[in-house]
């Protein structure tokens, strides 16, 4: 039997029921373009929040002061004292891997200028702290070495800080903001972040010499953690390495001991959140194929109504010369225009569908040639699948029943 | 003589319905020769349905030998028979059975979508032919249900022609139209037969046995009786004589 006139009568017995076939491919034109469109989704807000977190630094790392056991009992971390600034000026001196570390020294309070007060904190931190969380200057200057040493009472503010301490006024610098009736000079601002993708506004924000915080707001003697910035990406690893070296010979530890510190890379994090959006992704994706399964399951159900619908047609065809090969061909491929068809609609429809989410919706997306490719794939294979039983029915038919079927 | 298309020896066809035997062909021995118009009659019971399937080649016998243009069809399996049919038999039935929101053109090709060894080409130039033969070049692109019983049969004609085969096989053709249009009918049978076509016509009706050569009466599964008729009455006779109707 030749293929192309199995196809013409296949495409012909089609024509003859467009509604029907319509209808048929919704079921996999709904499915496919879900499949589409939620790996799109799902790919699109992964690769943003990685993106996030490159910016915010992929290559920094946090130290912070680990559990501790003081008599039997557990402290949290909070209360612990373990880290100091001799930690902080061995790993600034010794550590090979990192370029560059700062203290972070947070204390939370109510910022006042004249009438206008802000509930915000303040980051007492070393001037590197600019590299490390990428941020940059946008008037004045960072404060400097000297200050550090003098415990300086000077600052530098983010956007937010200026919204609502200076209404209308966009240059503050040289001005005094009072923190927890603490006075600090104003000696530069920072360039607008905006929001990251965890919501928190990167503008509210105040840095201030890590000595002055320590002293003069929380008048403690250690530091709270250590922010540091690894060469790069991939020797992250190996800073890790080295500050708990560091660390733990200045904490003088024995070997049986545990770290009383801990250290966190971005990298940790990166990886944790990208695979909570991965499984995300499987159960968007498992969704969407169990939509394509049903459509499958109604092609099987169309099929198998049209069969029995057809049976003296089967038979006139019989009669005439088809042989059951034929009519299985026939109805095989039947299923496979629908199925196809289907799933070129259902691939224009998902691409589409995600490009309007990325519009209206302003979500990230990223359309994934592999989702495209494999849902294809499937409507084929639901296609043949589904469309061999009935198929396989019809050809098997008894041409004498067939002909008198009412 | 004339070249021998079909023979049959000693047929017995039974079938199972339950646990009895039902025999519905008890020993049919007959053949037929080229050009002849053979007419097939009996009861309802008589077997003359199960006598078509054999002829048809849509069942095989129980036991006994079928030659079809020389070819037994006892030993074929069903794809075999189903290429046989494609080639040598052209069928014609009561109820048309044409493919619905199908143009007459398409209907009559359908035969030789089934034949690989026919050209897109050669098919239309095949089924224009056919559907001429039976006078309905001008309903070509016509779909089946826009058309009359009468015409719709003519195109069930023409399909069973378009093949080239070497028996036609109608089964109570003209037993869905009125008696107008079944004379008409048989006039193009008769016209068929003028060209030399060997037709095998199987009804119930007594009265189509005039218009044919040879008339095989079956019951109860055999033949009682199998006579030439040497004095064919015209159809187109008849169809001429009959009273239009005026309305």
């Amino acid at each position: 039997m030749n293929f192309i006139n199995l196809l013409k009568i296949a495409v012909k017995a089609l024509s003859n029921n467009k509604l029907r076939g319509f209808l048929t491919m919704l079921g996999i034109i709904i499915g496919v373009a879900s499949v589409i469109t939620m790996l799109a989704i799902g790919q699109g807000s992964k690769e943003s929040i990685r993106a996030q977190i490159s910016e915010m630094g992929s290559n920094m790392i946090m130290i912070m002061p680990g559990t501790h056991e003081r008599g039997g009992v557990r402290q949290s971390a909070e209360s612990m004292q373990t880290l100091k600034e001799t930690d902080y000026k061995s790993i600034l001196n010794n550590a090979n891997f990192v370029s560059a570390v700062s203290p972070i020294m947070q204390s939370s309070g109510q910022y006042i200028n004249g009438a206008n007060n802000y509930p915000s904190s303040m980051h007492g931190v070393s001037p590197e702290y600019l590299e490390i969380r990428k941020l940059k200057i946008d008037k004045g200057a960072m404060f400097t070495e000297r200050d550090i040493n003098s415990s300086a009472k000077v600052c530098v503010v983010g956007k937010t800080i200026i919204d609502n301490l200076f209404p209308g006024d966009d240059n503050p610098i040289g001005k005094v903001i009072r923190f927890n009736k603490v006075p600090f000079t104003i000696v530069g601002t920072l360039q607008s972040k905006g929001y990251n993708s965890m919501g928190q506004d990167q503008d509210d924000v105040v840095l201030a010499p890590y000595t002055t915080v320590m002293k003069r707001v929380l008048a403690i003697d250690y530091i709270q953690s250590i922010f540091a910035s690894a060469l790069s990406e991939e020797k992250t690893e190996e800073a890790i390495d080295e500050i708990t070296e560091i660390l733990r010979t200045n904490h003088k530890l024995r070997e049986s001991d545990e770290d009383n510190f801990t250290i966190r890379s971005q990298q940790e994090l990166s990886n944790m959140i990208s695979s909570t959006s991965d499984m995300m992704t499987i159960l968007l994706a498992c969704i969407a194929g169990i939509s394509l399964l049903v459509g499958g399951i109604g092609i099987m159900n169309i099929m198998y109504v049209s069969v029995t619908e057809r049976t003296r047609e089967i038979g006139l065809r019989m009669s005439i010369g088809a042989r059951g090969i034929d009519i299985l061909s026939q109805f095989l491929i039947e299923s496979v225009i629908i199925s196809i068809t289907g799933g070129i609609i259902g691939v224009l429809l998902g691409c589409g569908m995600a490009v309007i989410v990325k519009f209206i919706l302003q979500w990230p997306i990223s359309i994934q040639a592999y989702s495209v490719i494999l849902s294809f794939l499937v409507c084929t294979i639901t296609g043949i699948f589904f469309g061999w039983y009935p198929a396989k029915k019809a050809s098997n038919l008894d041409p004498i029943e067939a002909l008198r079927y009412e | 003589m004339a070249k021998e298309i079909i023979r049959l020896e000693n047929i017995r066809r039974t079938f199972k319905v339950g646990n009895e035997e039902v025999h519905a062909l008890r020993g049919v021995t007959f053949s037929i020769e080229e050009g002849q118009f053979v007419t097939i009659m009996g009861t309802s019971g008589s077997g003359k349905s199960t006598l078509l399937n054999l002829l048809g080649c849509l069942d095989t016998p129980s036991s006994g030998e079928y030659y079809l243009d020389g070819i037994s069809v006892r030993t074929m399996g069903k794809n075999e028979r189903a290429t046989l049919r494609n080639r040598k038999i052209g069928f014609v039935f009561q109820n048309y059975n044409l493919l619905p929101k199908t143009t007459a053109l398409e209907n009559v090709m359908l035969p030789l979508l089934y034949n690989n060894k026919v050209s897109s080409k050669e098919r239309e130039h095949r089924s224009i032919e056919a559907l001429a033969h039976v006078g309905l070049s001008d309903r070509m692109y016509h779909k089946s249900n826009q058309m009359s019983g009468g015409q719709q049969q003519r195109v069930a004609i023409a399909r069973a022609l378009v093949n080239d085969p070497v028996i036609i096989l109608a089964d109570e053709a003209t037993g869905n139209l009125d008696t107008r249009t079944s004379y008409s009918i048989l006039v193009l049978f008769q016209e068929l037969y003028k060209k030399g076509r060997t037709i095998i016509f199987v009804t119930h009706n007594p009265e189509l046995a005039q218009f044919s050569s040879r008339n095989i009466v079956l019951r109860d599964g055999k033949i009682i009786a199998d006579e030439l008729n040497n004095n064919i009455k015209s159809a187109k006779e008849v169809y001429d004589n009959l009273p239009t109707e005026n309305d």
